[in-house]
C-alpha cells in the first residue's frame, strides 16, 4: 500500500481519502517525511518562508462558548477586554514607528524607538462581540489603513464574517465586499476546527457549521479575497474526521484556488472544558506530512510555531511545511490554553531556525512574494 | 542514500561524513533501526529520581555554567544533612529509586565530608546513590591527596553506587580549553570512568554540544566513549544534550555579576543561539548509530521539551532519563519545563511507546 501511495506521490498524482487514512495510521514517519518533502520541494524548492507580522485581538468577549477555547470571556466576566480603535492603532504604532533594524535605509541610528519588530502585516481576529455593530469593524479597518497605508491587513475568520452578516442583515458577499473596500487585504483560516458535525457538536455547538465555514470562504474567494485554511486536531476527533476535513478543503480549493496556505493547529488542553492532553510531537509531524501530501492543490503548508513550538515547527520544515509564520509579537489565544512557546521570535531567530533546517530562508509578503532572501 | 556495506561498525571517517552530509530523515531512519535492533519491544524507560545539588560553590567557573557561585557570594549555599535527608524522603515518597547527588567543587570539603554524607544517607535510606561526576571525583582525590582509584574505592565502600556522566562536555581538549579551562582534561574524565568501571561501578556518559565545537569534535567524543566501552562495558547510557546559553558567560551578553574573573578569552566564546531541534536530532541519531556498544540513549526532555523528546524516540533514543524532581542547574540557565511523572508517562504513551519505570541499572520496575 505504501509503495503504491509513494508511486502516486512521486508521479505527482493525487492521493485518495483511503490513502490519507493509511498514511495517518502508518508509523513510518521517515517515508512520510520524505514524501511530504518531495511535494514541498516541487511546490517551493528549498524555500521556507516567514513574515514580519503582528497579531492583534480586539476583544476576547464572545457570544460563543467553544469548549476547546481558553481565550473567550463573557461580557463583564473577569479577564474580559475590549480594545478601542485607538488602542489598536497604538499597538500597531509601536512597531511601525521605525523601520526594523537591518531592514533598510534608516538614516537615523539614534532613533528613540528602534524596534527589531517592524512588520508588514497585521493579523486581527477576535471574539464575537455582543454589542459592536458591523460598522465598528469597517471603521477599524479604515482607521488602520489611514494611519498605516502600507500595512497589509489580514483579518477576521469565517466565523466572524458570518457573525457580521447576521448582525448587519447583509449577505456574506455584501459584508466581504464592504470589508474589502475598507481595507481588508486577506483573511486568516481560523474557525475551521473539524468540519464534521458530530465533532463540532461536541466541541463548539454554537459555532457555524462546517458547511457555512466553507461557504464563507468560497464567497471570499469569489470576491477576490484570498484566505488560509486551518484544522484544529488532537482533541476528540479521529483520523477519519481529519481526512474528511482535508478532503472538503481540497474540493473547495479545486473550485476556487483561493486558499493560500493550510495550517494544521495542534490542540492545547489547558484551561479548556474538554481538557485532554497535548498532541505528541510525532503526531504533529505526521499531520503536517499527510496534509502536505494530500492537499496537492495548496501552494503552502504552514508550521505555526506558536502552536507547535519553535522546535517542532523547525522539524516540520522537513515534514512538508514551507512556512513558519512570523514574528507575531503578541499572542493571546494559544497562550490562554497553555502555549508551550514564547510570544515572539525575531526575524533573526526565524531565519536561524530555517537555515539550520537546511532550507533557504525567504521573508515574504502577505501573498508569498519574496521580500528578501537570506543566503 | 545511506547504506551499510556489511555488519561491521562504522568508522570515524564514515561517521563524520554521515554526520556532516546525510539528510536528517535518512539518519533518523538508520538510528531508529539501530534502536529497534537493541530494543525491539517498543518500551521507553524512565527513572524516578531527585537531583540534589549539595552546593553551588565551585572553583571551576566554567563559562557555559550559570549555577556556580563563589563561597562568599550572597546566594552561595552548602546543604546541611537534614535538608538532604528531607529531599530524599520526599523523593522516596514520590516513588524515587535514585538520587543524583552532584555539586560544585567546593574548596573547603575533603573526602571525609563525602564519606560521612554517603554513610549517613545509606544508614537511613534504601536508595541508589548516583553521584559525583568525574570533575568532582578528581577534585576530591586531589583535595585529599589520593589516587582516583583510591578515592572511588573509598566512596564506593561508603555507599556510592554509580557515577553520572556529567562534566564530559566535549571530550576534546581544544574545546575544553575554551569552555572550561579549569575543568579536568578529557583523558582524566575517561580515566575516572575507566577506574569506576573496573571497580564494578556503572556510569553514564554525557555530551554537551551546541557551543563552539565542530563536527570533528563530536565524532572524537563519540569515539572516545566507544573505545572505552569496548574495554570495560561499564557505560549504561549515553546522554547528549544541548548547551543552554541563558545567564552564562558564553551567552551573547553576559550579566555583569556573572563575569567575575572574565578574561580576554571570553570574547571568543559568544554563542549566538542554542542548538536547534534539527541539530539535536542529528547528534542523537549519529550517537545511536556510532555507539553500537552502549545499550541506552537518553532523550533530553529537560533541554528539548517533551514534544521534541517524543520525536527523539524515533531518532535513536529509548529512554526519557529522569523525572528530575528538582533540577537546579538547567533551571539556573533559564530553561525550565515544569513536568511531572504523569506528563512523562503520557508523553511516552502518546508517542506510541510503552512507558516503564526503571532503576539505575535499567532493570524494569513497573509498566504504565
Amino acid at each position: 500500500m505504501l509503495t503504491a501511495i509513494r508511486e502516486k506521490v512521486l508521479a505527482g498524482k493525487r492521493i485518495s481519502d483511503e490513502d490519507a487514512m493509511y498514511l495517518f495510521a502508518s508509523d513510518d514517519i521517515f517515508t512520510l517525511g520524505a514524501l511530504a518533502s518531495h511535494v514541498a520541494y516541487r511546490k517551493n524548492g528549498r524555500k521556507a518562508f516567514f513574515i514580519r507580522n503582528r497579531h492583534v485581538n480586539p476583544t476576547n468577549i464572545c457570544v460563543n462558548r467553544c469548549k476547546f477555547c481558553a481565550f473567550s470571556r463573557s461580557q463583564g466576566q473577569e479577564g474580559a477586554f475590549e480594545l478601542t480603535i485607538d488602542d489598536i492603532i497604538g499597538k500597531l504604532g509601536k512597531g511601525q514607528a521605525t523601520k526594523a533594524k537591518g531592514m533598510g535605509k534608516s538614516r537615523s541610528p539614534r532613533s528613540v524607538h528602534v524596534s527589531p519588530h517592524g512588520f508588514s502585516e497585521v493579523h486581527i481576529v477576535g471574539g464575537l462581540h455582543p454589542d459592536w455593530p458591523f460598522e465598528h469593524y469597517r471603521n477599524m479597518l479604515s482607521a488602520i489603513r489611514k494611519r498605516f497605508p502600507k500595512l497589509h491587513i489580514k483579518a477576521f475568520t469565517a466565523v466572524e464574517i458570518d457573525y457580521f452578516s447576521r448582525i448587519s442583515g447583509r449577505s456574506l458577499e455584501d459584508v466581504l465586499r464592504a470589508l474589502k473596500q475598507s481595507g481588508l487585504g486577506s483573511m486568516p483560516g481560523g474557525g475551521a476546527e473539524i468540519f464534521r458535525e458530530e465533532i463540532r457538536n461536541r466541541l463548539c455547538p454554537e459555532k457555524i457549521p462546517g458547511e457555512r465555514w466553507l461557504e464563507v470562504m468560497e464567497t471570499a474567494h469569489r470576491v477576490g479575497i484570498r484566505t488560509n485554511a486551518t484544522m484544529l486536531y488532537g482533541h476528540v476527533e479521529d483520523l477519519a474526521d481529519r481526512v474528511d476535513h482535508l478532503s472538503r478543503l481540497r474540493r473547495l480549493q479545486d473550485r476556487t484556488k483561493g486558499f493560500q496556505a493550510f495550517i494544521p493547529l495542534a490542540y492545547h488542553p489547558k484551561n479548556t472544558e474538554i481538557e485532554g492532553s497535548y498532541t505528541s510531537g510525532i503526531d504533529d509531524l505526521k499531520t503536517m506530512a499527510v496534509s502536505r501530501i494530500f492537499l496537492d492543490n495548496f501552494d503552502h503548508v504552514k508550521a505555526y510555531w506558536i502552536m507547535l513550538g519553535e522546535k517542532i515547527s523547525q522539524l516540520a520544515l522537513l515534514f512538508g511545511a514551507d512556512d513558519i509564520d512570523g514574528t507575531i509579537i503578541e499572542e493571546k489565544i494559544t497562550h490562554s490554553a497553555g502555549g508551550l512557546s514564547g510570544e515572539k521570535l525575531t526575524a533573526g531567530q526565524l531565519v536561524n531556525l530555517i537555515q539550520k533546517a537546511g532550507k533557504v530562508a525567504v521573508e515574504r509578503d502577505s501573498f508569498y512574494k519574496t521580500v528578501r532572501v537570506y543566503p | 542514500m545511506i547504506t551499510q556495506e556489511d555488519n561491521s561498525r562504522i568508522s570515524r571517517k564514515e561517521a563524520l561524513s554521515l554526520f556532516k552530509n546525510a539528510d536528517l530523515l535518512g539518519l533518523g531512519m538508520w538510528a531508529d533501526m539501530a534502536r529497534k535492533g537493541l530494543h525491539p519491544e517498543e518500551i521507553c524507560t524512565f527513572v524516578v529520581d531527585r537531583n540534589i545539588n549539595y552546593t553551588n560553590v565551585c572553583i571551576n567557573k566554567c563559562t557555559f555554567c550559570a549555577f556556580w557561585r563563589d563561597a562568599d557570594d550572597a546566594d552561595a549555599y552548602l546543604l546541611d544533612r537534614e535538608t538532604i535527608f528531607g529531599k530524599i524522603e520526599e523523593a522516596i515518597a514520590m516513588g524515587g529509586t535514585q538520587i543524583l547527588l552532584q555539586g560544585g567543587l567546593h574548596p573547603n570539603l575533603d573526602i571525609s565530608f563525602y564519606v560521612d554524607l554517603l554513610r549517613s544517607v545509606k544508614e537511613r535510606f534504601d536508595i541508589n546513590v548516583h553521584g559525583f561526576s568525574p570533575p568532582e571525583i578528581c577534585y576530591i582525590a586531589d583535595a585529599s591527596d589520593l589516587t582516583i582509584r583510591e578515592t572511588l574505592s573509598i566512596l564506593k565502600s561508603a555507599g556510592l553506587d554509580s557515577i553520572p556522566g556529567g562534566g564530559a562536555e566535549i571530550l576534546s581538549d581544544r574545546v575544553r580549553e575554551v569552555l572550561s579551562p579549569k575543568k579536568i582534561k578529557s583523558s582524566r574524565w575517561l580515566e575516572v570512568m575507566e577506574a569506576a568501571h573496573r571497580l564494578g561501578m556503572r556510569t553514564t556518559a554525557t555530551m554537551m554540544f551546541g557551543s563552539i565545537e565542530t563536527p570533528e569534535d563530536i565524532i572524537t567524543h563519540l569515539d572516545a566513549i566507544r573505545q572505552l566501552q569496548d574495554r570495560t562495558g561499564g557505560f549504561t547510557a549515553f546522554i547528549p544534550w544541548t548547551f543552554q546559553p541563558g545567564n552564562t558567560e558564553l551567552e551573547e551578553t553576559g550579566r555583569v555579576e556573572r563575569t567575575k574573573g572574565r578574561t580576554a578569552r571570553t570574547s571568543k566564546l559568544r554563542v549566538q543561539s542554542p542548538a536547534t531541534a534539527v541539530e539535536y536530532l542529528r547528534v542523537l541519531a549519529i550517537s545511536r548509530i556510532y555507539l553500537d556498544n552502549v545499550d541506552n540513549i537518553q532523550a533530553s526532555w529537560v533541554t528539548q521539551g517533551l514534544k521534541t523528546a517524543q520525536v527523539a524516540l524515533r531518532f535513536g533514543a529509548n529512554d526519557f532519563g529522569s523525572t528530575m524532581i528538582e533540577e537546579n542547574v538547567v533551571a539556573a540557565a533559564g530553561v525550565s519545563y515544569a513536568v511531572s511523572t504523569n506528563d512523562i508517562i503520557g508523553a511516552i504513551r502518546t508517542a506510541g511507546f510503552v512507558p516503564a519505570q526503571r532503576d539505575t541499572h535499567y532493570n524494569l520496575l513497573r509498566f504504565f
